[in-house]
């Protein structure tokens, strides 16, 4: 389990993608033979107490975005009954791609880790919440949680234990919103997705029907069979400083060889990501890195003066964006950074639940104005107009971001509109004095079935 | 086809004896209602309705919050383009564009024959493959305009069926076990949070009885209906889903390999 990549290269080692590539991954043969359900063994043969205190000895920031310690989450639990897990399967966030492999991919793995999670909280159900529009990974996780019934990983008594638990896999039905928790706690209830008013801060003190409910990423989640079999002092001997273990990264955009890459976490810097020929490969055509989105669209640009800033929440926090969910996308030299900015603030609109004025007007506002810039119809009072929203949506357009709003949906708007033009206002004026897109547009790879 | 039939209506009770609190299961009915009918019916969210004692209104409110729900009729097949960032970088725009003036309609239209709606979407968490697609939420990257023509003759050609189900078909796969049904209901309700918490907020008189648990007998008849997964490709052309563990070929198979340079 603690192979390391081929010389040179920085993948490795693999926790959670070690069963990728297996033939027919996701079914239980596969799984079994490769240490499937020995973690949750020795998670049964262990007081639900030391399990906790592995999880925090492990030191896993939760992987779904915000970063927060997951055995402190769970330490935070009311203690009353009934108590609930919900499983964040609702990936959405632009170009994060991880969960999705990983609910494909080796869906025992999730099961496992959250029979695992459910022991050590004292869940009395689970509910994995599975983002609507993954059809196939809807498929392989019902196939693979009737396989666990059968075998006995879920349910009543399991593996000859005295734990039971049920899960029950809930389909999403298309709104980004729902991946926020309390917003994904109203769709479960059968609602619309809106975010919930704080305070109550936290689920684990008012969460899925009022009770107290652990929320817990995908791949959060995946990794506890890896940290029960090895023990939390292996998985926290990964990483360094808050980043511990490793982390799924998202590679996407302008590189040579998009996709999720595991690394260890904290040791490798956008530098190495974006060019090893192990990972990104470097950028297509050997053009020139113009900015990369360092965590999701909810994140600060970096430009190429960031590329040896190591890929750890602490390190891109320092640097002024967030590791997020662990979406880097990439952007080469000819790329529109205003039609690229518009697209995030577009995607921010359309996914805005509405029920706080400064993001339902601003983001919708915004993307207009974006829009005709890109268009070259901007005028050059646009510029202060788009900081003017910015600062009206999230005032000092600093981050992390002032909060206005009941979720964080809101404050993440100014984050493309604002790096923009802070790192870019040559090329927004080019376009307003101009009229037009100076820029060629994005065009397709050339690919061979593409004549 | 408007009010669930009888099929449909054992399983929407199934469902709603998997949530402690009946509302939970408005969603998960909702999508057999539109896998019954590719859409949500004006009667069918009548009778939806009526299954979860609240009102159409408060059934066709939610349902409308959410972009896979369609409240008018909509084409055999959905197609979604994703136009988010990392497509974008990958010429999506350039492939919708190819799409619309294929198909002859623009972007959110259903062609006269009633074959396609054109969708653009959200990143769909497939960027490793961008430009992607789905067609009913069945997934193809690493698309080209040359690729769209394959997979519509396909389509329309009837090659993909075992692959694209029919509009609204979330997953084939149906859930074959539960807890067993030998125990009593308390106990069941006891150990699993089953039984409804003293409080729930926005509840109203929906609660349900206590629920009669599902068992491994297979009582829910899966087994006719339980697909091969989508493994293997028909056609060669048709970029893969993601497909981690073992998608047999192409740059897809690279990635995979990449992403598991373990071993």
């Amino acid at each position: 389990m603690t192979a390391t990549g081929p010389a040179g290269a920085k993948l490795g080692p693999y926790v959670i993608s070690s069963r990728f590539g297996l033939n027919k991954s996701w079914d239980i043969e596969a799984f079994l033979a490769h240490e499937g359900y020995e973690g949750l063994r020795k998670a049964l043969a262990m007081t639900p107490e030391d399990v906790h205190q592995a999880t925090l000895g492990s030191s896993i920031l939760g992987r779904g975005g915000a970063g927060f310690d997951a055995g402190r989450k769970w330490g935070m639990l009311r203690k009353a009954k009934p108590a609930y897990l919900v499983v964040n399967g609702d990936e959405s966030e632009p170009a994060t791609f991880k969960d999705h492999a990983l609910m494909e991919g080796d869906p025992h793995q999730l099961i496992e880790g959250i029979v695992i999670c459910a022991y050590a909280t004292a869940a009395d159900q689970v509910f994995l919440y599975v983002r609507g529009e993954m059809a196939l990974a809807h498929e392989r996780l019902q196939a693979a949680l009737n396989e666990a019934y059968d075998y006995g990983a879920v349910g009543r008594n399991i593996l000859g234990s005295d734990f039971s638990v049920d899960i029950v896999i809930h389909p999403g039905a298309g709104a980004y919103i729902c991946g926020d928790e309390t917003g994904m706690l109203e769709s479960l209830e059968g609602k619309r997705g809106y975010p919930r008013i704080k305070p109550p801060y936290y689920p684990a003190v008012m969460g899925l029907y009022g009770a107290p409910t652990v929320v817990n990423n995908v791949e959060t989640l995946s990794n506890l069979p890896w940290v029960l079999r090895n023990g939390s002092d292996a998985f926290s001997a990964l990483g360094e400083g808050r980043s511990r273990g490793t982390k799924i990264l998202s590679l996407s955009g302008h590189v040579r060889r998009p996709g999720n890459y595991e690394v260890e976490f904290a040791k490798i810097t956008f530098r190495e990501l974006i060019y090893d020929a192990k990972l990104g490969g470097g950028i297509r055509e050997d053009r020139g890195l113009k900015a990369i989105v360092p965590g999701g669209a909810s994140s600060p640009w970096f430009g190429p003066e960031h590329l040896d800033v190591s890929l750890a929440n602490e390190a891109i926090a320092e640097a002024g964006s967030m590791a997020g969910s662990g979406a880097i996308t990439v952007m080469d030299e000819t790329t529109c950074v205003v039609r690229a900015a518009w697209r995030l603030t577009r995607f921010f609109h359309r996914e805005s639940c509405g029920q706080c004025t400064p993001c339902r007007e601003g983001s919708g506002w915004a993307e207009k104005v974006m829009r005709r810039i890109e268009d070259g119809e901007g005028r050059e009072a646009d510029l202060a107009l788009l900081m003017d929203i910015c600062d009206n949506i999230s005032p000092g357009v600093n981050w992390p971001p002032a909060q206005t709003t009941i979720c964080p949906l809101g404050p993440s708007i100014p984050s493309p509109v604002a790096s923009g033009i802070r790192m870019f206002r040559d090329e927004f004026l080019d376009h307003i004095r101009q009229g037009l897109c100076p820029l060629p547009p994005d065009r397709l790879q050339s690919s061979p079935a593409y004549a | 086809m408007a009010r669930l039939n009888d099929d449909n209506l054992v399983r929407a009770r199934e469902l709603i004896a998997l949530y402690p609190v009946t509302r939970s299961a408005l969603i998960p009915v909702l999508h057999l209602l539109q896998e019954q009918d590719g859409y949500l019916s004006p009667d069918g969210i009548v009778h939806v309705a009526e299954l979860f004692e609240l009102t159409a209104a408060e059934v066709r409110g939610t349902a409308s919050f959410y972009d896979m729900f369609f409240l008018k009729p909509v084409g055999r097949y959905v197609v979604a383009v994703c136009t988010n960032i990392a497509c974008m970088l990958a010429g999506s725009y350039e492939l919708l564009d190819h799409i619309e003036k294929r198909l002859g309609v623009s972007t959110g239209g259903t062609t006269p024959d009633g074959s396609f709606t054109l969708e653009d979407a959200e990143c769909l968490a497939l960027c490793g493959n961008a430009p992607c697609l789905t067609v009913n939420w069945r997934y193809f990257g690493d698309m080209t305009p040359g690729r769209w023509e394959t997979l519509a003759e396909d389509l329309l050609a009837g090659r993909l069926d075992d692959e694209v189900p029919p509009h609204g078909t979330l997953c084939r796969v149906r859930r074959a076990v539960g807890l067993p049904a030998s125990a009593p209901a308390t106990s069941a309700g006891a150990s699993t949070g089953r039984s409804a918490p003293s409080k729930a907020p926005g509840e109203g008189g929906a609660k349900r009885q206590a629920p009669a648990a599902l068992d491994n007998s297979g009582h829910l008849d899966h087994a006719g209906r339980e697909v091969q997964l989508a493994t293997s490709r028909s056609t060669p052309a048709v970029g893969s889903t993601l497909a981690p563990g073992g998608s047999p070929r192409g740059r897809t198979g690279e990635r995979e390999a990449t992403g598991g340079e373990a071993r």
